[in-house]
């Protein structure tokens, strides 16, 4: 049974008024919203530069044409794979403690997703010609099968995230008077004449569990896909046909560092101790371990098999890797992005709140070094290299509006999660209660 | 029809006529270039040699810049020249990432530029404008199923090379050794 729940005893009407008293709009959630759009304008900003002037504000050049802005996507893409296997695999498990956690992993992942196909806009050197690839699409380019898994994940994602809301949207509808007359409004066209039956309910039940089903291998291909558009080229260090298992594992890392992020400030910010507890933060370590073993797994093969053959052009990739230009990075974003914080969280006190969640933010900024590791070095040594290129085409370094629009997509995600969970529950109520009404009996 | 091209390395002296003339007739931005010059030294002194190679794109045959295309931009042209509707191309730079002789770039309005043997030219029974330029003559362009065309001869003759056969994509630039 639910053991990770608190242990006092919730009556339901302390548990709709602990979680729905988080809905309104008070002055510090004001305040920081305006902080977020304000910042948001700033990188606007320097994308209305990049559209004026195209990519040449950029530092992308002859050898480097995908630069952070697609290790940011593969990033978004990884983030955003968390949803499938907290909500969908330990879900479809039955495992109970995850049910409180499975709406932050669904926003999490909708956020991730949804700016995920924003990002791979501005790294398009045309994107007012964004709708050829609908017109003109071709089976046989990755980049197609992308946007096509891409847009099905966000689809589905936002249907899982909505329909197991739907009995908390009539809740919000009934309960909440205060609110806003156009909230009012939108929870009545949401909640789509919810009225509790056991036949709505079953309907619901039998619809999220066709969806939790779908969106496996959907979740599985969005990030393999895009693990492909690298493996299936000839060049060193992305030629590996272990890229796609080695993505997806990597995606579970920086997902189960970004739920436990949003999980600890949800709880503080929304005061959830009772819901969301130190015996949450300790599984979901415990989780977030077992994902970075699998992922160290992959690392040793990706860089020991080529390794060892010692004059090809992979090996020299590897080389570069451990003791050439990229070392410093790649070190620093091996150990201290990914090996110390997974011993560190071996050690139950590192499991609790705060530790973890800073442990978590370590691991999600060597998450993102990680993705510029893999998309980067590669092509700054082509298979085939031109001779006497220019001294600039030998490094990369993204410039301010790169940067801008990067930080840009960072706060959208953070627009995206904070209006969401100000007009919705992040903690599911009605499962709530029937865990704690089926404990009592 | 297919068009292809020979490289005299036993000729070429690498004084970049050809990239010039083709930034020339092309009107390649500047700052890049859609052939270059490569210049390969092997041996220890004093056994030196030298091989000197006009590179451009290699028109394969099978293209891996023209199946990951997403819009079909890139596409095989008549006579099997790959060409990019530079009206079709979104930028995404998949091609660019996919050919190995990384033959293409993006160009400054945002979407990707390579040679085209120019295509213009040859349209008018003309050389394309490397060809036509070079000073010691040490390269063919023709028809591979014409076999009095200049390259199906020279390359009858010579003994020849082409640049990442493993790759598997039919290059469609030859290089007499």
């Amino acid at each position: 049974m639910n053991d990770t729940l608190s242990k006092e005893i919730l009556t339901d009407d302390q548990i709709e008024q602990d979680l729905l008293k988080n809905i309104n709009w008070g002055n510090k959630f004001k305040l920081w919203l305006a902080f977020l759009a304000v910042s948001l304008i700033i990188c606007l900003y320097f994308y209305y530069q990049q559209i004026e002037h195209g990519l040449g504000v950029t530092g992308l050049h002859d050898y480097v044409s995908w630069g952070i802005y697609i290790s940011n996507f593969v990033f978004f893409v990884a983030t955003s794979l968390i949803g499938m296997l907290i909500s969908s695999v330990l879900g479809l498990m039955n495992v109970s403690w995850v049910k409180p956690l499975a709406r932050i992993a669904e926003l999490v992942a909708v956020a991730f997703a949804m700016v995920a196909g924003l990002i791979i806009i501005t790294d398009m050197g045309r994107p007012d010609r964004l709708l050829n690839v609908f017109m003109h699409g071709r089976v046989q380019s990755p980049i197609v099968w992308d946007i096509a898994v891409v847009v099905t994940y966000v689809a589905i994602s936002i249907l899982l995230l909505y329909i197991p809301l739907l009995p908390d949207i009539a809740l919000c509808r009934d309960k909440l008077k205060n609110v806003p007359k156009w909230q009012q409004k939108m929870y009545k066209i949401l909640a789509l004449g919810w009225k509790g039956k056991a036949k709505q309910f079953k309907l619901m039940n039998n619809y999220t569990r066709i969806l939790l089903i779908l969106i496996i291998p959907i979740a599985l291909s969005i990030h393999t896909v895009t693990s492909w558009l690298f493996a299936m080229t000839l060049r060193s260090g992305w030629d590996s046909p272990i890229f796609g298992p080695y993505f997806v594992s990597g995606a579970f890392v920086a997902g189960c560092a970004a739920v436990i992020i949003t999980m600890y400030f949800f709880q503080k910010n929304y005061k959830l101790d009772k819901y969301i507890t130190i015996d949450h933060f300790d599984r979901m370590g415990r989780l977030l371990v077992l994902v970075a073993l699998v992922y160290v797994y992959f690392n040793i093969n990706e860089i020991i098999v080529p390794a060892y053959k010692t004059n090809t052009a992979d090996a020299k990739h590897v080389q570069e890797m451990l003791s050439g230009h990229e070392s410093i990075m790649f070190w620093m974003v091996q150990l201290g992005g990914l090996i110390i914080p997974f011993l560190l969280i071996l050690f139950r006190p590192m499991r609790r709140p705060l530790p973890l969640m800073l442990i978590s933010i370590v691991i999600l900024t060597g998450a993102w070094f990680k993705r510029v590791l893999i998309v980067v070095p590669t092509q700054l040594a082509p298979y085939y290299p031109i001779q006497n290129v220019p001294e600039k085409w030998t490094h990369y370094m993204p410039t301010v509006p790169e940067i801008a629009i990067t930080t840009g997509s960072f706060i959208l995600v953070l627009i995206i999660m904070s209006v969401l969970a100000k007009l919705f529950p992040v903690i599911p109520i009605w499962e709530i209660k029937e865990e704690i009404n089926h404990n009592k009996n | 029809m297919r068009y292809a091209m020979a490289i005299d390395t036993k000729k070429c002296v690498g004084c970049s006529d050809c990239v010039v003339a083709c930034q020339t007739e092309n009107d390649v931005p500047i700052g890049y270039c859609r052939d270059w010059v490569v210049e390969v030294m092997d041996g220890t002194y004093p056994q030196l040699e030298l091989e000197i190679r006009s590179e451009r794109c290699n028109h394969c045959e099978n293209s891996p810049c023209v199946r990951c295309c997403p819009t079909g931009a890139s596409h095989y042209n008549e006579g099997g020249i790959v060409l990019v509707e530079k009206n079709k191309c979104i930028g995404c730079s998949a091609c660019i990432t996919s050919c190995p002789y990384d033959a293409r770039f993006v160009h400054p309005e945002g979407y990707v530029d390579k040679c085209t043997f120019c295509l213009h030219r040859v349209k008018k029974g003309m050389q394309p404008s490397c060809v036509a330029v070079c000073p010691t003559k040490c390269m063919y362009f023709g028809d591979l199923d014409d076999p009095r065309s200049d390259v199906s001869m020279v390359l009858k003759k010579r003994k020849w090379k082409t640049l990442i056969p493993e790759a598997g994509t039919k290059p469609h630039l030859y290089f007499l050794i």
